[in-house]
């Protein structure tokens, strides 16, 4: 139930810059993730946060008082491991007790939050077992329980799921979000998978290159990329980009593929630069994939993914570009069909060459 | 005979099967030689001369030819002779003072320096590095260290006046000499065994300590040590069991004496033995020392293993 404040912080690993004055703010109450590629400084974020990394420049403040200077223990927040850090040679029951009794908390009230954990994440019947005794996600609810029942300013949660097999992290996934709605704190999640990303977060910071790329909610990253990278990274499957060059239109800049082709879109011309070349991005939701001579651009067929709802349709375009777009889920296209692609311009994206993103109104 | 044809083109497929199976679970006596050549040495070497040396303890033997049954009589001997039943004490005294000594010091320095630093890694290299010596040279450097009048001890004892124990020629203090040579030699082993086991343990459990507010003493004897407890356990036999076997200290620092009071159970067995000639009683206290070597780290194993389950 705190805000969490980072301003300008920095941190290196001798001479490679890990996070570069970062500053953000984490509200109170909110579900935050923290997405991003291997290696691009979530995790280090993250330990910052709880203090098992030190700062090299800036402040981290917890509900406005200034923690960075003190130990992990001081600050009042949880956190949940990727590999759950259990204590091997305790019981449930006391690898979720251990930390109030550090700080002298009475054993009854211990009694009381450990069981009303325990109940809260089904696992009575596994207190008095050891880690070694449990399955993968028995142990993940302990080291959930483990942060719930200190009763903490902030979770923090290190790629909580990446080692439950799928189905068990889509169930935990659902858990983990109602867990938030029922203690209502604020929570942290690291993670690099855009699903539990989109599914979990109120707001979302993907990071890249231990900088932020964009800070945004679920529906404004997907619909609206700040970046390339962005676009790139959110939304499966990955946006098509099209070379194009920029021309004035109507209602918005009109762009030319190589072919020839013109796409009316959305996006204001003011802040381009006609005459210049730009990345056209669509999703495959906005790229209708119809029989050879009805759309807008012609392609071959290379390869059909049929997921039953839709189908999505890998099509090299006469272009030579090779773009997804999506026919209906009974589609009789097969691999080699000569199609037609259709761009639906009110939902394109234009990218110029340092990959900052325009987008339509 | 179109009746025969057929019950012959049934069975064979049949008796195929049975002769596979059996190929699989049948065992296959080719396979021991793959074992043969260790399996060799350990009989000729490990398992001959034991149930040999078992033989020889019942006999009345020397080294020069075919000994004489005797039956228990060199054990009763044994027993009533009070110079065995002091080095029995003694190396029980000797074991009782080194091997606590190994296990928590050894810990001590792992824990100090279990760190990627370089000062850590010079001492880790110096605290190892006595444990390559040889007994000759750890026990002259020793005398030389206890020597009395001139030795480094009185030196240093000089400094304040005092006089220096005299750890060689004092029978109350000459077992704890050679307990303290044999710790500084031997402290090697089990640093190197406990910081291999305390970087086993995985970080994140330490960082999950840390922000469950836990103190240094309470990260130590509540997660490092539960930890460690299997090494500990390892630590402790293997100690005993090198520390019953206490022979060239004794004999190189102060020759058993004096008046006995640092004879070990091997020094009395290399006496009757080769100085003696009196190979079969050598050969029973040989025993005596097997089975208690075999009783004290049996007894230390269950005891670690129960308190485990507990």
């Amino acid at each position: 139930m705190a805000s969490i404040e980072l301003a300008n912080v920095s941190k290196r690993f001798g001479p490679v810059q890990v996070i570069d004055n970062l500053s953000l703010t984490v509200n109170s109450n909110e579900f935050m993730v923290f997405l991003g590629p291997s290696g691009c400084g979530k995790s280090t974020l993250l330990r910052m946060i709880a203090g098992l990394e030190s700062i090299d420049d800036g402040e981290i403040r917890i509900d406005g008082q200034r923690v960075d200077h003190l130990p992990p223990g001081e600050r009042g927040i949880a956190m949940v491991f990727q590999h759950y850090a259990l204590y091997p040679h305790m019981t449930v029951r006391d690898n979720m007790s251990f930390g109030l009794r550090n700080i002298g908390v009475a054993p009854e009230e211990i009694t009381k939050r450990v069981n009303r954990a325990a109940e809260m994440l089904e696992i009575s019947q596994l207190l008095d077992r050891k880690p070694g005794q449990m399955s993968g996600g028995q142990r993940q609810r302990v080291a959930i329980g483990r942060a719930i029942v200190k009763e903490p300013k902030a979770f923090l949660f290190d790629e909580p799921l990446s080692n439950l097999d799928a189905a068990l992290r889509v169930r935990t996934r659902v858990e983990l979000a109602q867990l938030h709605n029922r203690v209502l704190s604020t929570m942290i999640f690291v993670t690099h998978d855009q699903i539990e990303a989109m599914t979990l977060a109120h707001r979302i910071v993907v990071m890249n290159n231990r900088k932020i790329e964009q800070v945004g909610s679920p529906m404004e990253i997907y619909s609206r990329p700040a970046t390339r990278f962005v676009a790139e990274f959110v939304g499966s499957p990955a946006m098509n980009f099209v070379p194009v060059t920029v021309g004035q239109g109507a209602s918005g800049a009109s762009v030319t593929l190589a072919d020839g082709m013109v796409v009316q879109t959305t996006v204001p011309s003011q802040a381009l630069e006609i005459g210049a070349t730009y990345d056209l991005g669509i999703r495959a939701e906005a790229l209708q994939v119809v029989p050879a001579g009805t759309g807008d651009v012609s392609g071959k067929a290379e390869v059909i993914e049929r997921l039953g709802d839709r189908t999505l349709v890998y099509v090299r375009l006469s272009t030579g570009a090779l773009v997804v777009g999506e026919a209906e889920g009974d589609s009789k296209v097969v691999t080699g069909d000569a199609v037609s692609v259709k761009f639906d311009g009110s939902r394109t994206h234009l990218f110029d060459a340092r990959g900052q993103a325009y987008h339509g109104l | 005979m179109a009746q025969t044809d057929a019950s012959i083109s049934l069975s064979t497929p049949n008796v195929a099967t049975s002769r596979n199976t059996l190929k699989v679970d049948r065992p296959r006596w080719s396979n021991m030689l793959f074992v043969a050549p260790f399996l060799f040495f350990f009989v000729l070497l490990l398992v001959v001369p034991m149930f040999w040396g078992m033989w020889l303890s019942l006999t009345k033997a020397d080294l020069f030819g075919p000994g004489k049954f005797l039956g228990l009589n060199n054990y009763a001997r044994l027993f009533t002779d009070k110079i065995f039943i002091g080095a029995i004490l003694n190396t029980f005294y000797f074991v009782f003072l080194t091997v606590p000594a190994l296990a928590i010091l050894g810990l001590t320095l792992a824990l100090v320096l279990n760190k990627q630093t370089r000062s850590a890694t010079v001492l880790r290299a110096i605290f190892f590095a006595t444990s390559v010596l040889s007994v000759t040279v750890v026990t002259l450097v020793w005398r030389i260290v206890f020597i009395p009048d001139m030795g480094l001890l009185s030196v240093i004892f000089g400094w304040f006046g005092a006089n220096s124990p005299k750890f060689l020629s004092d029978p109350k203090l000459a077992m704890i000499g050679v307990a303290i040579a044999t710790v500084w030699w031997g402290i090697g082993l089990p640093m190197v065994l406990f910081l291999a086991a305390l970087q086993q343990i995985p970080g994140e459990i330490y960082e999950a300590a840390a922000l469950d507010n836990t103190s240094r003493w309470r990260t130590l004897w509540y997660i490092t040590l539960p930890s460690i407890r299997r090494t500990f356990v390892l630590v402790i036999i293997i100690q005993i069991v090198f520390q019953f076997q206490l022979f060239g200290q004794a004999q190189l620092m102060t020759g058993g004496g004096p008046n006995n009071a640092s004879r070990p159970i091997v020094l009395y067995i290399y006496e009757a033995a080769f100085k003696r000639f009196d190979v079969g009683m050598g050969a029973a206290a040989s025993e005596v020392l097997f089975a208690l070597i075999l009783i004290a780290a049996m007894a230390q194993y269950f005891v670690a293993r129960r308190r485990g389950e507990d």
